[in-house]
């Protein structure tokens, strides 16, 4: 086992845990943090993807002793109190959901996807979201979502 | 899974002593092939030896050559200005592997050393005769990829970095497979003063391989029209659930043809 100390959520967190342990774990079962969620569990569905220093990875493949020492960013960090984020409201008013299951590993890598791309076309949006997977297959209004989200970009800065 | 200790080693020769202390230590660059099969218990490691503290992540111009460290990501890759301008070619073909989430962890020496017979670098890297430096020697490409998922590797070496020459022109084309984004067949081609060189990924029963019909045919006249009477047998090409191997025949030569257009336009 070895001890690791992480920033999550802007928060500092030190544990033991499992070599073996994944962060999707990690975040999950130690920090009780449940809005990653864990779809295929084989790094296909994207339902886990956060943010590991500003950069959006599936955290069902990446170990939590691999984040030691970084700074994680999670769907739970992104609202300020009850504001929610541009890229939250943006979902929100498009309904750029339904059973809101991929909604938190969409929402963590559409804000990465739009970074200084306030034009970004519905193509891009569709092929930068490869690595996610909405099984009721509500992608329409999930591009609505992310193409109005990267309007209001200058407003958007990911903690 | 089952457990493993991981290890950081603060230095590539410190890494290297802990790979050869044992047969079940393993290696892990991004863990995007190696994580995946630890979780589906395929693999039993005793120590699992991260390379992340060993400085193998920088992108320099060496003696003319691009030097790509075995840590860099396919992301950083994609994005690095030097590799635009040295290698637009494979700063194009990084940018199309797995999805964004996967080109921010897997990397290159990864990719290299695991040699899966659909993985787009290893078309690029024979294509371009680049040389695979490890912490024992140097390896040009054609004796580097040995068969699936096999190199020239030995249990206790390590890639450090790839060096390429800068190519008059390049290009790769993939067919890729809709889900996995993995190539069905890619094809990277590369002009150089001297030599056509021409690599195939995703294709061949035994990993990459360069086809010589098509390379003798560019050298000739290095236009897509030049591949209009090519016919690649079939003997030697995969079968399976995405595409019959005559189908990868075909595809050969049109994503040959593209891929030169593209070189000629870019």
């Amino acid at each position: 086992m070895t001890e690791v100390t992480l920033t999550v959520n802007g928060k500092k967190y030190t544990q033991v845990v499992f070599d073996h342990l994944l962060l999707a774990d990690f975040i999950r079962e130690k920090l009780k943090l449940t809005g990653t969620h864990i779809g295929c569990d084989t790094s296909q569905c994207g339902a886990c993807v956060i943010h590991v220093d500003g950069k959006s990875i599936k955290s069902c493949t990446m170990l939590a002793v691999q984040a030691d020492g970084r700074d994680v960013l999670t769907i739970e960090g992104l609202a300020d109190g009850d504001v929610l984020h541009p890229m939250q409201r943006a979902f929100h008013e498009n309904h750029g959901l339904q059973c809101g299951f991929c909604t938190p590993g969409m929402i963590m890598s559409a804000i990465e996807l739009i970074k200084g791309k306030p034009d970004i076309t519905d193509q891009e949006i569709r092929q930068g979201l490869e690595g996610n997977l909405c099984r009721c297959t509500g992608y329409q209004n999930i591009v609505k979502s992310i193409q109005e989200a990267a309007k209001n970009e200058n407003n958007l800065t990911n903690r | 899974m089952y457990s493993f200790n991981y290890l950081k080693p603060d230095s590539i020769k410190e890494a290297e002593s802990l790979l050869s202390g044992a047969d079940d230590n393993k290696v892990i660059s991004g863990g995007m092939t190696l994580l995946p099969t630890l979780k589906q218990r395929l693999a039993r490691i005793e120590n699992l030896i991260g390379l992340e503290k060993c400085g193998l992540d920088k992108i320099v111009l060496k003696e003319g050559l691009l030097n790509i460290g075995a840590m860099v990501t396919h992301f950083d890759v994609s994005n690095s200005a030097l590799v635009k301008t040295e290698n637009p070619a494979i700063a194009q073909l990084a940018s199309h592997i797995g999805d964004r989430q996967v080109r921010n962890r897997g990397t290159i020496g990864g990719s290299l050393a695991n040699n899966d017979p659909s993985a787009c670098y290893p078309a690029a890297i024979l294509a371009m005769s680049g040389t695979i430096h490890t912490t024992k020697r140097d390896i040009k490409a054609e004796n580097f990829f040995v068969d699936l998922f096999e190199t020239a590797l030995e249990e206790d070496e390590i890639i450090t970095s790839v060096s390429l020459p800068k190519p008059e022109r390049a290009a790769y084309e993939k067919f890729p497979n809709p889900a996995s984004r993995y190539a069905i067949v890619g094809i990277f081609v590369a002009k150089f003063d001297s030599e056509v060189r021409v690599a195939v990924t995703g294709a061949g029963e035994e990993g990459v391989f360069r086809c010589q019909q098509i390379e003798t045919a560019l050298s000739a006249r290095f236009l897509p029209e030049s591949l209009s009477e090519i016919n690649i047998s079939a003997d030697g090409l995969m079968s399976d659930i995405h595409a019959e191997a005559d189908y990868r025949a075909h595809l050969i030569v049109e994503l040959a043809k593209r891929a030169v257009a593209k070189s000629i336009a870019r």
